[in-house]
């Protein structure tokens, strides 16, 4: 028994290229006055393709909450050119803007054009064209929606965009499979990056989006992996007695900012990753965790209980110089901050639960963004107007979404297994 | 409730002793401080016994009738919320392993676990902070550290999956491997 005695990993940790059940979205909350668009069915020629790319579209931008999609059967015409436009029959329908295109394909292939119009002006908006491989029709689909999202509302789209999570099964005699998946922002195409029968958890993107780094306990303890994305290849980075936890990429990609328990409790430490050199950064009896960098790569947000309670601190690294963030409430850990740098999303509790919050740095304002009662893992889009985090609905574990300004929620339940801590992929 | 949870506990010594069957009794009434601390003298002497018994016990019968004497002391200890202090009921058990563990020679893995509620990271720390109380705990009463190994599971490994306060009191634990 202990430590000496190899204890079992029961079934080794394997790559898989399986495909696991994606995760189905369901909106809950919408803006007041979404804008109302048509999306015609693209008409096709040539080779088969799987995907209805139209509806993939549609998806998309229902699934922001911002925009209301025009049932197909709703539409008197299906034009897919310029000059089969019939501006007036879309207006009667009650229609701002309106999306068509005409696809084409090889065995190879897929080429799309595409056209946006202003119902109300008459005017194209958009003509563009966008092409891929055979098959990667949904990579197509969210380019485009990612342009007409960042035409009609000036912010960038997140459609073409990934996330990890993490799944955990358990069948009969109560063993678990952990898997970390990687799908769509979506939650199509998912698949197991890794496999365990022993926990994974806190994944981490770089920020080129190549590559990750997790927490995976399959050696019987936690230990820190960084792994390649597209080739699977993935090594050890820590595997030192006590902690090895939470890695978080600096800005630059060249540090991981770790918490390790080696010298006696949790402690923040840099590691430069080509050398593996490790800085320590807190020397503190209390619980120091949950690193994460600001947009400079000059100072770390952490969550402490060094007052007590879990607070957030914000540690510069050139002098050391630590200060608390957070003062409302007695519980705020697992801050990441936003990308001005000047506000960050964190997860509060208040007297109905743990919610994410969003805090401004400067003033200490503080908004609440969730409502149900076990919100965790807080992530944010590259664009900044969404994050994804992980809560609990129907005694399920579920991923769930929120816009910044509270407006838009949507769940992403998995039919088959709990899931939990979402990271959205930087690009 | 506390002898479903025993039966999850794990052997630290393996001794084949007839005393054994004593301490099984013992420890299947223990809900007391009194009590337990007579588990905890019980468990030494049955462990001083096992040391004497175990160098030339080689006939068929002690074998037979093998039974596990830590196997029936309590492994699982309990926490309150966001919390690493021992409770009284925790400190009484720990007493009776740690005079089981004193004459004996394997090692100890404690495993330090927190409810679902809050952070995953910060609940890593929680219950690495938790069995590292009863690490200290184990140290001052006179086991050498370099047998007990720490390992925190957090929040990932709940004995109950429900999202309740008992739930949750159950999950805040260090159990002794």
């Amino acid at each position: 028994m202990g430590f000496f005695r190899t204890l079992a990993v029961i079934g080794a940790v394997l790559f898989s290229q399986l495909s696991t059940a994606d995760l189905v979205i369901e909106v809950t909350d919408w803006v007041k006055d979404p804008t109302k668009i048509a999306i015609v069915p693209f008409r096709h020629k040539g080779a088969a393709i799987d995907q209805d790319m139209a509806a993939v579209v549609a998806a998309d931008l229902a699934r922001s909450g911002q925009f209301e999609a025009l049932p197909r059967d709703a539409m008197y015409s299906s034009p897919s050119a310029a000059d089969e436009v019939h501006f007036r029959d879309w207006r009667a329908l009650g229609v701002d803007y309106l999306l068509i295109g005409r696809s084409s394909a090889t065995k190879k292939r897929v080429n799309l054009e595409y056209e946006l119009f202003d119902v109300h002006r008459q005017k194209s908006l958009i003509k563009s064209r966008v092409g891929n491989l055979n098959g990667q029709e949904r990579a197509i689909a969210h380019k485009v929606s990612d342009s007409v999202y960042q035409k009609l509302t000036g912010i960038a789209g997140a459609f073409s965009t990934r996330m990890l999570y993490v799944s955990v099964q358990n069948n009969q005699a109560n063993q678990q499979l952990y898997r970390l998946i990687l799908a769509d922002a979506d939650g199509a195409r998912a698949r197991a990056i890794l496999k365990s029968s022993e926990p994974i958890l806190s994944p981490s993107w770089s920020p080129d989006g190549k590559q990750i780094a997790y927490v995976s306990f399959e050696s019987s303890r936690p230990a820190i992996y960084r792994q390649v994305v597209a080739t699977g290849e993935r090594e050890k980075l820590t595997n030192f007695r006590g902690l090895n936890s939470a890695p978080s990429w600096s800005p630059d990609g060249k540090r991981l900012a770790m918490v390790l328990s080696k010298d006696g409790n949790p402690e923040l430490y840099v590691m430069e990753v080509a050398t593996r050199k490790l800085k320590r950064i807190t020397r503190n009896s209390a619980i120091d965790t949950e690193p994460s960098w600001l947009p400079d790569g000059k100072s770390l947000v952490f969550t402490s209980d060094r007052g007590g309670r879990p607070q957030i601190y914000r540690v510069n690294l050139l002098d050391g110089v630590t200060k608390r963030v957070t003062y409302v409430g007695a519980y705020n850990a697992k801050a990441s901050l936003m990308a001005d740098g000047k506000s960050m999303v964190m997860i509060h509790r208040d007297e109905s639960g743990y919610h994410i919050a969003w805090q401004e740095l400067a003033t200490g304002r503080l908004i609440i963004l969730t409502d149900s009662s076990l919100d965790e893992s807080p992530s944010l889009s590259p664009n900044g107007s969404m994050l994804l985090y992980a809560t609990k609905h129907q005694g399920r574990g579920v991923l769930a979404a929120v816009s910044l300004d509270g407006g838009v929620k949507f769940r992403l339940p998995s039919p088959s297994s709990d899931v939990r801590e979402p990271a959205w992929s930087p690009n | 409730m506390k002898n479903k949870l025993m039966s999850v506990s794990t052997s630290i010594i393996k001794k084949s002793v007839f005393l054994a069957i004593v301490v099984s009794f013992l420890a299947a009434c223990a809900s007391n401080q009194q009590q337990a601390d007579a588990d905890a003298a019980a468990a030494a002497e049955a462990a001083a016994a096992a040391e004497a018994v175990a160098s030339g016990a080689d006939d068929a019968e002690s074998v037979e009738v093998s039974i596990d004497a830590a196997a029936n002391l309590d492994s699982v200890f309990y926490f309150e919320y966001d919390q690493s202090s021992l409770t009284s009921a925790a400190r009484a058990a720990l007493d009776a392993q740690a005079a089981a563990l004193r004459s004996g020679v394997s090692d100890v893995r404690l495993e330090g676990h927190a409810d679902e509620r809050g952070s995953r990271e910060y609940n890593l720390a929680l219950g690495e902070r938790r069995a590292k109380a009863v690490a200290d705990y184990l140290a001052i009463q006179g086991v050498s550290r370099s047998r007990i190994e720490v390992v925190s599971y957090g929040e990932e490994r709940p004995v109950s999956l429900r999202s309740d306060e008992s739930a949750y009191s159950l999950n805040r634990r260090v159990e002794l491997k």
